[in-house]
Parts: structure tokens; C-alpha cells; sequence
């Protein structure tokens, strides 16, 4: 357990300090979704399931699939097309594959000897979670709902593109 | 929780902060400064997690969904302001857009 905790901290300190040195956006996503992987391993055995699900789904699904949209339809730089045949290099993915190789070994010992290590560790179950979160917390849950409306509107307003031309018969032309 | 000691786990977590802090002081392209906000947060909640199973209680867990939804938002609205702002000024270094209008 404990050891198994110190090859996956290792993994999600590697990853963070890749994912801040990248100069290219693209490779800085890939060492940060291993970072995201390896902090939900860690939440695993902490005895968290539901919520190391949550941090896969939320962060390394969404949160860097909205990362990716917005890098491509920026598309930095005008060189783009002249790089298109170094992407796949193995310099590039090679990092995080290994990374992820060492936390997909970890994860296959966890599942294989469950009987040892998860009934072990003193787990907070879901249900626990969802009680305290709409009795306890109902009050917090409405104020994030509204939190996330307004992130909804905001990014809509933000990024939605100003129309020159008000009608065509009074284009200027 | 009774493996793993709370003080290695905590330190996980400050020294995941300390790199999403380095790389927010360090970085220039708005993007990575704005993962490396994504790495903190997630340090913070790491930190949240592991009291809450330190005393057995889910509000550690709580507190994780809100920082979750809470990420999601900030995530939203910031990249729409760095779509908006590539749209303006073409470019993503923060050096360049430090000039205020009105």
C-alpha cells in the first residue's frame, strides 16, 4: 500500500513538473492528463472510489477535452501544416507513455489482489457522500449549480463573436 | 487511510501545489498558466481528500465536488476569455495584453 502510494506520487510529481516545462500546449495536456490520472490512483487508495472516478471523468475527460477544442481552434502559430509530420514522434509521447505504462501496472496489482488492499483501507462510500451532500450541504449544492449557470452564460457572452455587419441592406461597403 | 501517513500525503499535495504555483509565477503562454491553475486546484482537493479520510468524514469528499464544479467553471469562462482575447490580439503571451482599456 505503502509503497504502491510512493510510485504513484512519484508518477503525479513527474508529470506535473513535464506538463509545466512543455513548450508546445499540446504536449504539456498529455503529461498533465498522466498528472490527473495518477492524483485519481491516489485518491483510490485513500479510500475515495467515487471520487477518483469523478477526477477521470471531470478533469482528464472534460476539463482537458475543452483544453484540446480550444488549442485547436486556435491554432497557434502559422507553422502548424510544416510540423504536422513531427506530432507522432516518439520524443513526444514517449514520457507519458511510461508514466502511464508504470500507473496501469500499478492499477492491474490493485485490482488483481483487491481482496487485500480494499477491504483493508477505510473507505468513505458514495452513499455517505451523497447523504451529507444533500442534507448537510443543500445549501452549497443549489449556490454551485448557480456557480456553474453562470459559468455557462459567462463563457457564452465571452467568447461569442461580435457581429460588424447589423443587417445586410445596411452593409457598409 | 491507515497505511498511507497523512503527513507523506499532505506533502504530495503542497508539493503539487508548489509546481502549479511555480508554473502560474513562471509561464507566459496563458494556456499553460491556466493548467497550472488546474494543478493546484487539484492539489487543493487532494489536501481535502485526505483529511476527510483522515477523520473518517465525507465532508473531505463534499468539498472535492465543489472544487470539481468550481474547476469547471473557471475553466469554462477562461478559455472563453483566451479565445477572445487570440481573437483581438493574436496572440497568448500575457506580457503583451497589459495595457487596460477605459
Amino acid at each position: 500500500m505503502m509503497i504502491l502510494f510512493l510510485i504513484t506520487a512519484f508518477v503525479a510529481i513527474a508529470a506535473s513538473i513535464l506538463a509545466i516545462t512543455r513548450t508546445n500546449a499540446v504536449h504539456a495536456l498529455l503529461n498533465l492528463i498522466v498528472s490527473f490520472i495518477a492524483i485519481a490512483i491516489i485518491l483510490f487508495l485513500l479510500g475515495a472510489p467515487f471520487i477518483a472516478a469523478l477526477e477521470v471523468v471531470v478533469y482528464a475527460g472534460a476539463i482537458m477535452v475543452l483544453f484540446i477544442f480550444v488549442i485547436m481552434m486556435l491554432n497557434v502559430g502559422a507553422e502548424t501544416e510544416e510540423k504536422k509530420s513531427k506530432w507522432l514522434s516518439p520524443k513526444i509521447w514517449i514520457g507519458p507513455a511510461i508514466l502511464s505504462l508504470v500507473l496501469f501496472l500499478e492499477l492491474t496489482y490493485v485490482v488483481l489482489s483487491e481482496s487485500e488492499i480494499l477491504l483493508q483501507s477505510s473507505q468513505i462510500t458514495p452513499k455517505e457522500v451523497g447523504i451529507s451532500l444533500f442534507t448537510q450541504y443543500i445549501l452549497g449544492i443549489e449556490l454551485v449549480a448557480i456557480m456553474l449557470m453562470a459559468g455557462i452564460i459567462g463563457a457564452y457572452h465571452i467568447s461569442r463573436v461580435k457581429r460588424k455587419v447589423k443587417h445586410r441592406f445596411l452593409k457598409e461597403e | 487511510m491507515s497505511q498511507i501517513p497523512v503527513h507523506y500525503a499532505m506533502l504530495l499535495a503542497a508539493i503539487l501545489f508548489a509546481i502549479g504555483l511555480i508554473g502560474v509565477l513562471s509561464r507566459r503562454n496563458i494556456i499553460l498558466m491556466l493548467m497550472s491553475v488546474e494543478i493546484m486546484l487539484n492539489a487543493a482537493g487532494l489536501a481535502f481528500i485526505i483529511a476527510g479520510s483522515r477523520w473518517l468524514q465525507p465532508d473531505g469528499q463534499v468539498m472535492f465536488i465543489f472544487i470539481l464544479a468550481m474547476a469547471a467553471a473557471e475553466v469554462s469562462v477562461g478559455l472563453a476569455l483566451i479565445v477572445q482575447m487570440y481573437q483581438q490580439h493574436k496572440t497568448l503571451d500575457v506580457n503583451s495584453i497589459n495595457k487596460m482599456k477605459g
